[in-house]
């Protein structure tokens, strides 16, 4: 320990002033980042890991003060320095990358002369800034710099964006560089380059890194030591594989316990949740800060304030009961909910919903694009659909055209228990409208804002179960208490609810005209994991009761996997391979899925090959000819299949009972590949 | 066990509800611009009401042994070549200015509104249609098309004055309800709205206005202050009003010439009326645009 850490915070208090009122958000942080290290802060959202991060660099909102504590640059407390040395530090010694490289970096100009001035600010002349800018590039492995420097932010894709935004980062040659949800916007297969483009840059320069993220995962993948932020305090910290392994406080085993890992699944195992909500900016405690939510909490735990306690090492935990952390009971709440569905005879399995040759086009700019290509699904009474695939790739077009918001093509059938539909929503009858409803994404736009909790569910019933309104009101409350949104919220605004209670929320709504089948569209994206949890297992317990069937659409893989009963793939709009969920993730894998499965940053640590997809997705107004997968896919070559991938386009067959392909490579040989 | 804990959190949550609204009314009563801006216009309004009680003397009653005598404790605001008194006819013209700017107002906003929703959620070619009419009708200076239409119309009503004004106020508001719709329409409780059976009446007025008053409730008073503006200038140019009436701008239009007498009491007053009613009007826009966040 006798090298000066770069990054030292000492018992760090940040508070904002919200409404005229100083509330805390940091509470008696510290840690600290030895040269070359890469430190990871976790927790879920409210808990103050951006003010960490903003902190570091001075750098906090408007209405956010260091109230207490100091931050240590080599040894420097940057909090008594004047404005002019911290700027001097940014420009020189710290760099930041933002969570959305799109708004990171500025629209009106262009690439090339931002990353340029860079250099410039540190005093190079404008014609070899723009030649560094060049190598800049260069170093992020991006192909055509010179074509990149030229362009604007807006024409470069979330990838590019984001490794134009780390060269920028990296320009000055900073010693401590601050990370804050560098891939949350990316697609999987993005993230998974983006990723392994700092591993390898960390290798070279030597840099250290404050690494923030929500998604453990990513976080075990990146850093070498992790620390544990709730509520605004440090709760635990350690290197990467004994927090892993040994988690030793109740928030850091609940949090590593409610997230759908591998090979979870529905049908044998309940998630994890942790029960209530993070505290509200600014709650003061007398004892430990998740005392109110931890299971294990005894009397001391709410009176006094506990230290932290070493563990093994540098392995700490502000916890009285450390010892006993993993032995933190189990908790997953149960829902209770008089089944009102229509009283339909169907078995599970039974074909509930038939969509056939469905496409759809959009005009943009005056050009024809196919975003949807014919895709062909079934869905089975109670069975759950898994739909994954890319941003782009129309997984969310797909939902709203079986739900009549969109009118698909000339050819395109949706069927319900053996019935063709109407095209659009006007000319459904109430009884089919309500008969397929929709869990949205973000419940914050989801939820008229300005209508009460009760009016939200009530209409709902009203108008697709023609009850009386009081008749409906009675029944939104008791659907409302079911979902276990409590009597006393019913007559609140959405703005007054967590984000769990908001879908919990949407969800009493979705199920208000009993529906046969609900789409749900992302619906745990925006939650924090511990509340991903109770909703998923919301929705299994709704499925179980009422023989719902499910339209799933998320990117998160492990998600995916644990609710779907069959899972469709997709890519540029078509349907690329479609099966049992078992076969989809257990193989023979489309190469597509295969490449998609192998960038996910694996969870217990243990290391797997990654099966890249080369360049970018293709614009579907201009799709490769052939294959449309042909361009990226990592079992093209060498496959003998060249050709045929290139000048043809595939058909989805039955490559094994219940699974289907839409590939030229035959089933034998790719798993023969893929072994 | 665990219906204690939901229920406190319930209890909690409305608490915090509580919490909210009272630091947001602490907010808005110390942000000094929409205090005083909220006195100056209670005072007009108090005045526009109870007028007729307060002012010491008739509209047009005349006193001959003064006239054009500056202000004194008799006449705190002096009288005019007519022998009137100036604070009389301030006070009793303020229920004429206050009404019809209001009147107007209003009714530029109610039709602007529909017109606004109405574009901003068919989009399409009503709107093209719409947008464009709007545009041509904005080309034109206010005045011009207010003094056209009440020279065209023989017209000296306040009624007419009003129906110019809020026809010429329409494609502002419309614009900016316009614009705040086009967002709004596409979030997903629209969707949702139209899963459920609603009928489009319903989803504009019921769903998706209660959403952009704030803009609306902005743009009204920023009209409010010009509505204010256009009908002192018209009854100054005597377009607008009737003759006689008492009302700030004609008093300023009959009593400008005696400024080179130094009469200055006879037109200075109504002057600061329209000035401090405008500019009371005009805080309260700006301390609504910092609480709204617009």
């Amino acid at each position: 320990m006798s090298e000066t850490p770069t990054l030292e915070l000492r018992n760090l208090e940040v508070a904002y002033t919200v409404r005229g009122i100083d509330r805390q958000v940091l509470r008696d942080v510290s840690f600290s980042i030895a040269p070359g290290e890469a430190y990871g802060l976790v927790g879920e959202s409210g808990c103050g890991k951006s003010t960490a991060a903003f902190a570091a660099m001075r750098y906090l909102p408007r209405n956010g003060k260091i109230t207490g504590g100091s931050i240590l640059f080599e040894g420097n407390n940057i909090v008594d320095m004047s404005d002019g040395q911290v700027s001097d530090l940014r420009r020189s010694a710290i760099s930041m990358v933002y969570q959305n490289p799109a708004t990171a970096l500025n629209p009106t100009i262009r690439v090339g002369d931002q990353v340029a001035e860079v250099f410039q600010l540190n005093g190079v002349s404008k014609s070899d800034a723009l030649a560094m800018a060049e190598q800049a590039l260069t170093r992020v492995q991006i192909a055509d710099p010179i074509q990149v420097l030229r362009r604007y932010a807006h024409q470069l894709s979330g990838g590019m964006a984001q490794r134009v935004v780390i060269a920028m980062a990296l320009a000055s040659n900073p010693r401590l560089l601050v990370m804050d949800e560098p891939t949350t916007g990316l697609d999987a297969t993005v993230e998974a380059e983006v990723l392994d483009l700092v591993r390898e840059l960390r290798r070279d320069t030597g840099t250290a890194v404050l690494f923030i993220s929500h998604n453990l995962g990513v976080i075990r993948h990146m850093c070498d030591r992790v620390g544990v932020l709730y509520a605004g305090a440090l709760v635990e910290q350690g290197a990467t594989a004994d927090l892993f392994n040994n988690p030793s406080h109740p928030y850091t085993v609940g949090l590593l316990r409610c997230i759908p890992r591998g090979g979870l699944h529905k049908s044998t195992d309940r998630l994890d949740t942790i029960p209530g909500t993070p505290p509200a900016l600014g709650t003061k405690f007398d004892g430990c800060v998740f005392a109110a939510r931890c299971a294990l909490a005894e009397d001391k735990c709410q009176s006094s304030q506990p230290q932290m306690v070493t563990i093994k090492g540098n392995h700490v935990a502000r916890c009285f009961l450390s010892d006993k952390a993993s032995s933190l009971p189990r908790s997953a709440e149960q829902i209770e909910f008089a089944s009102q569905s229509a009283t339909t005879a169907h078995e599970v399995g039974e074909t509930l919903l038939n969509v056939s040759h469905l496409s759809k086009v959009f005009t943009q700019d005056g050009h024809q694009v196919r975003v949807i290509n014919d895709v062909s699904l079934t869905l089975g009474v109670g069975e759950t659909l898994g739909l994954v695939g890319e941003s782009g790739s129309g997984k969310t077009t797909i939902a709203k055209l079986v739900l009549g918001l969109t009118a698909p093509e000339e050819g395109g059938v949706v069927s319900l228990d053996g019935k063709g539909l109407a095209k659009t929503l006007n000319r459904r009858d109430v009884h089919d409208v309500g008969a397929m409803q929709i869990v949205f994404q973000n419940p914050d736009q989801a939820l008229n804002r300005r209508h009460s909790v009760t009016r939200i569910v009530g209409r709902a019933v009203e108008r697709l179960r023609s009850f009386s309104v009081s008749e409906s009101i009675d029944r939104a409350h008791e659907l409302l208490s079911g979902m276990r949104v409590e009597a006393t919220l019913h007559s609140a605004r959405p703005v007054q609810l967590s984000g769990g209670l908001k879908q919990r929320v949407a969800i009493s709504r979705a199920f208000a005209g009993a529906p046969q089948i609900v789409v749900c569209d992302e619906p745990t994206s925006a939650l924090d994991v511990s509340v991903q949890a109770a909703i998923l297992n919301l929705l299994v317990d709704l499925q179980k009761q009422d023989k719902t069937s499910f339209i799933f659409i998320s990117h998160d893989l492990g998600v995916v996997r644990y609710i779907s009963d069959r899972i469709a793939v997709l890519y540029l709009g078509r349907v690329v391979e479609f099966g049992s969920s078992q076969r989809v993730f257990n193989g023979p894998f489309h190469p597509y899925t295969e490449a998609l499965l192998s960038s996910v940053p694996n969870f217990d640590g243990s290391i797997r090959k990654r099966i890249p997809l080369t360049g970018v997705v293709p614009s579907p107004s201009n799709p490769p000819s052939g294959c449309v997968l042909n361009p990226r896919c990592p079992r093209k070559a060498g496959s003998g299949y060249e050709t045929l991938c290139e000048t043809e386009e595939p058909n989805l067959t039955e490559v094994e009972p219940g699974h289907f392909m839409r590939c030229h490579i035959p089933v034998a040989k790719l798993k023969q590949l893929q072994s | 066990m665990t219906e204690k804990k939901l229920s406190s959190l319930a209890e909690r949550s409305n608490a915090e509800r509580q919490q909210i609204r009272r630091e947001r009314m602490q907010l808005v009563l110390r942000n000094k611009t929409f205090l005083v801006g909220a006195v100056i216009l209670a005072f007009w309004v108090i005045l526009a009401i109870f007028g007729n009680l307060i002012a010491p003397r008739g509209a047009s009653d005349q006193d001959f042994e003064y006239v054009s005598v500056g202000p004194s404790l008799k006449y705190w605001f002096g009288t005019d070549a007519n022998g009137q008194d100036v604070l009389s006819r301030v006070i009793l013209g303020t229920r004429l200015i206050v009404v019809m700017s209001f009147t107007a107002t209003a009714l530029g906003t109610v039709v602007g509104t529909a017109l606004g929703l109405a574009a901003g959620y068919f989009k399409g070619k009503f709107d093209m249609i719409v947008m464009r009419l709007i545009e041509a009708i904005s080309a034109i200076p206010v005045l011009i098309i207010a003094l056209l239409a009440i020279a065209a119309l023989e017209g000296r009503s306040p009624t007419l004055t009003v129906i110019v004004i809020g026809f010429v106020f329409t494609p502002n508001i419309g614009r900016t309800v316009r614009a705040a719709v086009l967002g709004e329409s596409e979030l997903e409780y629209v969707a949702a709205a139209r899963l459920r059976t609603e009928r489009t009446p319903h989803i504009l007025f019921r769903e998706i206005l209660p959403n952009v008053l704030p803009p609306i409730i902005v743009e009204f008073t920023v009209r409010l202050g010009y509505a204010i503006f256009a009908i002192a200038t018209l009854s100054f140019l005597g377009a607008g009003v009737e003759y006689g009436s008492p009302n700030w701008g004609s008093q300023i239009a009959e009593n400008w010439g005696s400024i080179y007498a130094n009469v200055w009491w006879a037109t200075a007053f109504p002057a600061l009326a329209i000035a401090s009613l405008a500019v009371s009007v005009n805080l309260i826009s700006d301390s609504l645009l910092e609480v709204f966040e617009i």
